[in-house]
């Protein structure tokens, strides 16, 4: 099943240079339709970064970054891309899910206006369709029906996080970003997020890239795993052969940093 | 009318400053509904009073010019009158309040009930260009909108409208997109007027003095008002017609007659009300000061 002609994003020597500071420094790495690649490593060790470039926010200093477009097959997004089709990828084909859902929302229009805002950015003009896919999608993400015209202000935070999610699932993505999606949520809710997010992602067949300093969240939702430190990825693999026998000094001392319950 | 007077150069502005207008002012005409970056003078008025509009008269105003200018309608009001007197004074061009008689007029928050014809040149006073501003507050972010022709975020909007109101609640400064291509701010006209924008024979010129920018419409451009296809576009609609003249189909003001709730629709057009009387169309409140004279 697995063949390099199937690779969604292909990511070679990717660097990242803020002057003479080191963002990331040669990255490579392959990503699979339906794979879930868990990026781990303290702050300041470049995984940010790493998703800035990758998601086609910034451009790299070097590197190449080849994305398996639906119609046109495989393109760099820098050098193969003009800019407004890159602005559409990003807006029908991928998601970005933040870290602050303020970052991803638009806090003064209501849910359902923030859910449909793709569907018509992308051209659709029927405000009945437009409202029903956004009443869907709330109940995907198990938010109340009665809430589609509430301001995303009023709701809490899972549930921000929640409507972020579906703001950005609903033009049926194939590959999502996502940025510490449960950092600052409380465990349960984080619990509960988690299991929404591996559900979507199995039923809808997502790739994602999910960046996370949480080994928890790793473990639970990413397939492979890389582990990041100074910018340069120094261990990668499957998720629980990395967790469970790390072989780098570093790995080894991030799983053993974890609190035993 | 008062002599030219000498200090100042005809119509306020030096040549040079006109010229940069003008030339601001054939990029916009040659680009329907964008927005062109100009170098906005200091005039002796405070931004918001029209600024913008009066440096775009000035750079298109000629000796033999008749100019009209008006505010939320009317002719009369202190912001037209002054206009108006600020180029009898420098410009000493001849002025009206007949539609009919003008060939630039400068309007504020109108469209003339009158159909323009192709020797007129309506000259709005813009407060905020932008349409996309209060959705998308980030200068460079709206321009590449603009750019790419993203322009979803508009619809979002309406969409807001229609959840909050149950029918595009926007009443003024109506989104509009220009021969198919921009999307343009009409400036603070009720969405009543939007669709005499369109396929008008007049050329439309608008000036945001504080923001500094010249957009247009040439003669004949087709101008549309964004809408949903299951909430189509819509006019502003009375039960009542001008207490005065007695039109059907204008815009009307409200007006208050004392505090026992009594009120009275007109014409927001002086001059096409006025020239409705002249006709001798009558309406309610007309009528019964007739039957009081006769009696």
């Amino acid at each position: 099943m697995i063949g390099s002609h199937d690779v969604l994003l292909n990511v070679e020597n990717l660097t990242m240079m803020y002057g003479a500071r080191v963002g990331c420094e040669e990255v490579s790495f392959d990503l699979w339709p339906g794979e879930v690649l868990g990026i781990v490593g303290e702050s300041g060790s470049g995984k940010s970064t790493l998703l800035r470039c990758i998601s086609g926010q910034v451009a790299p200093t070097h590197g190449a970054i080849n994305y398996k477009t639906r119609a046109n097959g495989v393109r760099d997004l820098f050098t193969g891309m003009s800019e407004p089709e890159r602005r559409f990828l990003m807006r029908t084909d991928w998601a970005f899910v933040h870290q602050n859902p303020r970052d991803g929302l638009r806090m003064s229009v209501s849910a359902g206006a923030n859910i449909g805002e793709r569907l018509m950015a992308v051209g659709q003009r029927h405000y009945g369709n437009i409202r029903a896919t956004a009443q869907d999608w709330l109940g995907k993400v198990e938010i109340a029906d009665e809430r589609l015209d509430d301001l995303p202000s009023t709701f809490s935070g899972g549930m921000q996080q929640r409507l972020q999610i579906a703001r950005n699932l609903v033009t049926s993505p194939r590959l999502v970003f996502m940025d510490e999606p449960t950092g600052g949520l409380d465990v349960s809710v984080q619990a509960k997020l988690l299991d929404l997010l591996r559900g979507l992602v199995q039923d809808l067949g997502l790739s994602v890239v999910i960046v996370t300093h949480d080994l928890a969240v790793a473990r639970l939702l990413s397939h492979r795993l890389m582990v990041m430190q100074q910018g340069r990825v120094v261990e990668s693999g499957l998720t629980d052969q990395v967790l469970d026998d790390p072989q780098h000094p570093y790995t080894q001392l991030l799983v053993s940093s974890i609190l035993q319950a | 009318m008062t002599q030219i007077q000498s200090e100042y150069n005809f119509a306020y502005l030096d040549e040079q400053t006109k010229r940069m207008i003008r030339r601001a002012i054939l990029k916009a005409v040659a680009i329907p509904g964008y927005q062109v970056p100009f170098a906005g003078r200091e005039m002796p008025m405070p931004y918001g009073w029209g600024t913008g509009g009066v440096q775009v008269t000035a750079a298109v105003l000629a000796p033999q010019d008749i100019l009209k200018v008006i505010d939320q309608g009317s002719d009369d009001t202190t912001n037209a009158v002054s206009i108006r007197q600020f180029f009898a004074k420098t410009a000493n061009v001849v002025t009206t309040e007949k539609t009919t008689e003008a060939t630039i007029i400068q309007t504020r928050h109108r469209i003339p009930e009158t159909p323009l014809n192709e020797d007129q040149i309506l000259v709005y006073q813009v407060p905020i260009p932008e349409p996309l501003r209060f959705l998308e507050p980030r200068e460079v972010e709206t321009r590449k909108m603009h750019a790419l022709e993203e322009y979803g975020l508009m619809h979002v909007k309406l969409y807001e409208d229609i959840s909050r109101h149950g029918h595009i609640a926007t009443t003024y400064a109506y989104p509009a997109k220009v021969d198919g291509r921009y999307v343009m701010d009409p400036s603070p006209i009720p969405k009543f007027d939007n669709p005499k924008m369109n396929m008008c024979p007049a050329l439309q010129l608008f000036g945001a003095g504080r923001e500094k920018r010249i957009y247009a419409i040439p003669p004949y451009t087709q101008v549309t008002s964004l809408d949903f296809e299951d909430y189509p576009f819509e006019i502003q609609k009375w039960e009542e017609n001008c207490a005065l003249c007695g039109a059907e189909d204008t815009f009307l003001d409200e007006v208050i007659l004392d505090d026992q709730g009594n009120r009275m629709f007109v014409c927001s057009d002086s001059d096409y009300c006025n020239d409705r009387q002249a006709q001798g169309h009558r309406g309610e409140a007309n009528r019964e000061d007739e039957m009081e004279a006769a009696q």
